[in-house]
């Protein structure tokens, strides 16, 4: 793999993480990640419709009129929503109900649309697969992530496995709403620490 | 690099038209072949949830057998599954019924009734309650007190109403939904026995 | 459910901000004034109800009776990235006033997700026109008076000296997570 592409793939796991970083797609990573699982599955979800999207889009960004970009990335993206959602709901029907609105919303969400504008309307499908994979992978480590504090803080288990004896007091604020802003602040407190001492 | 086709009305229009015919066809087409593993998926959730709270196993499938009855003056409605055994009697019923009263909002369960009205189990489906406090009326220290009881008897209510069930320690008022809940499927029970299926 | 609980629970209870989770991206990034906080609410009251009325008149109208429930999604974010770019027409013709104190923050809102989750909310839960209308004016309240309440206390603490580390995005969701545990405290209302 050469400079660039290894570029366009790294950048969204770490340099330029959509969560941590860039600050993007906060409405699902707040909503969903009070378990790792929802987390990793949401993650999954939008890694799907991002690489799907992605690679259309840059196939097709010469044939689409400049005026009418927007309104047809829109439609394509939530065209591959309702691919996912359908097939969420047909093979990962628990998931599918706890993660609710959010995968109809995966629409609306800022890093999708933001990367068929800013990357894969401007380079090639290959290229655009390679940011779409990073930016996904990015997006699903941060949301997982976010998922295990709060699960592990919030009712004292690991991607459903419990650690603690039934009936045991656990944090129960971080699987609250109130928790998941707590606990998205401290992680980037951690991230911006680490960022800092590299630097 | 390539530049995308000027925007004139007509490559507009095209575009965009052809970009909705794209979405159509493909959602067409997936949503023909998710239509039957949904609907499976759904019958087996019910399913399962059915398994959990009726007495025995059972030998038909109460999804296919459901009958839906009006309560609630007409303004709600539950689905009532028979259970039978080889020879086709009935061996205890699955309700799946509902309470609005629930602190954070409505209450789903499924309810597992003897053919005589008393309780088997009953498993809840959706809640909204607070995690730790009134969640607790999924977990079975709470709700084993209620197998062998009648809701038609005049006790049937939380201690703090004058009745025999304990409540789950400050969540009263979750309590009282699920008893809410319960009496709910119980009377449609009585309707469907005594041949009045809308009110 | 009454008007009145509708209000309550939307503004109150379940706001759409704090415990919900839906319009993130602009509560962080349209508050860090008063004012603008303000123009932005106006701006998805207006959108909202707007958008609501037009989705339901599509969802009973087409989608349902022709069984192709499942464009949904694609039909409402169709209908509402439209609908803005109408909107910002309309105003900028007709009232130039609005369109000063509005425009701004009308692009912002197709990807604004309150919009199409309301939109969304109002079909899953069965509204009539009237109901999920009224519920389009109480989230977009709710919305509101999050967002003013979260610049007002942005506006003080921007004369703060934080470390470092918590600068910007950390001590902005620090706020907004004391923010909604005050809101939680009206957890339960209505119930009884």
């Amino acid at each position: 793999m050469n400079k660039t592409s290894y570029d366009n793939f790294t950048r969204g796991i770490i340099r330029e993480n959509p969560i941590f970083v860039m600050m993007l797609g906060m409405c699902p990573t707040l909503g969903v990640t009070s378990t790792a699982l929802n987390g990793l599955g949401m993650g999954i979800a939008t890694l799907f419709v991002l690489l799907l999207s992605n690679s259309i889009i840059s196939f097709l960004k010469n044939l689409i009129p400049y005026k009418v970009r927007i309104p047809c990335y829109i439609v394509i993206t939530a065209t591959f929503v309702t691919v996912v959602d359908l097939l969420m709901a047909a093979y990962f029907p628990n998931l599918h109900a706890t993660l609710g609105i959010f995968i109809p919303l995966i629409v609306v969400n800022c890093l999708i649309l933001g990367r068929a504008e800013a990357f894969a309307s401007k380079n090639t499908v290959f290229q655009s697969v390679l940011d779409a994979l990073g930016m996904g992978i990015g997006f699903t480590l941060a949301l997982t992530l976010l998922g295990l504090v709060r699960e592990v803080l919030g009712t004292g288990s690991i991607f459903g496995w419990s650690f603690v004896e039934e009936g045991a007091e656990t944090m129960l604020l971080f699987i609250m709403p109130p928790g998941a802003f707590l606990a998205l602040a401290g992680l980037i407190v951690l991230v911006n620490q680490l960022r800092g001492a590299h630097k | 690099m390539s530049k995308p086709i000027k925007s004139t009305a007509f490559t507009m229009t095209f575009a965009l038209v052809s970009v909705a015919v794209f979405s159509a066809l493909i959602l067409g087409g997936v949503y023909q072949l998710t239509l039957e593993p949904i609907k499976k998926a759904k019958s087996n959730q019910e399913l399962q949830a059915i398994r959990d709270v009726v007495y025995g196993d059972f030998a038909n499938n109460p999804y296919e057998e459901r009958y839906q009855i009006a309560v609630s003056h007409g303004k709600g409605k539950v689905d009532l599954f028979p259970a039978r055994d080889e020879n086709g009697k009935i061996t205890s019923v699955a309700i799946k019924t509902y309470s609005k009263n629930g602190f954070g909002g409505k209450i789903e369960m499924m309810l597992g009734l003897m053919v005589d009205g008393t309780i088997n189990k009953y498993k809840i489906i959706e809640h909204k309650e607070t995690p730790g406090l009134g969640s607790k009326i999924t977990e079975s220290r709470f709700s084993d007190q209620f197998h062998g009881m009648n809701p038609g008897k005049k006790g049937f209510k939380v201690k703090q109403d004058g009745g025999d069930i304990d409540a789950v320690t400050a969540a009263t008022i979750s309590s009282r939904a699920v008893v809410d809940a319960i009496r709910r499927g119980y009377k449609a029970l009585n309707k469907l026995s005594t041949g009045k299926t809308h009110e | 459910m009454s008007y009145l609980m509708i209000f309550i629970t939307a503004i109150f209870v379940n706001n759409i901000v704090l415990s919900q989770f839906l319009g993130i991206c602009p509560f962080l990034g349209v508050s860090k004034k008063i004012s603008t906080a303000l123009g932005m609410g106006m701006a998805v009251m207006f959108v909202m109800v707007l958008s609501t009325i037009v989705t339901y008149i599509i969802y009973h109208g087409i989608l349902l009776p022709y069984n192709l429930t499942f464009m949904n999604t694609v039909a409402f974010i169709l209908v509402i990235a439209s609908l803005v770019q109408m909107v910002e027409i309309v105003l900028k013709k007709t009232s130039p006033t609005m369109y000063q104190a509005l425009g701004i923050f009308l692009p912002l809102i197709t990807t604004n997700c309150t919009v199409l989750g309301v939109s969304l909310l109002v079909m899953q839960k069965d509204y009539d026109l009237a109901h999920g209308v009224c519920f389009a004016v109480a989230n977009a309240l709710g919305f509101t008076l999050a967002i003013v309440l979260f610049a007002g206390i942005r506006e003080r603490l921007s004369f703060v000296v934080l470390p470092k580390a918590l600068q910007g995005a950390p001590i902005a969701l620090i706020t907004a997570g004391l923010l909604s545990m005050a809101f939680m405290g009206f957890s339960g209302i209505g119930n009884w």
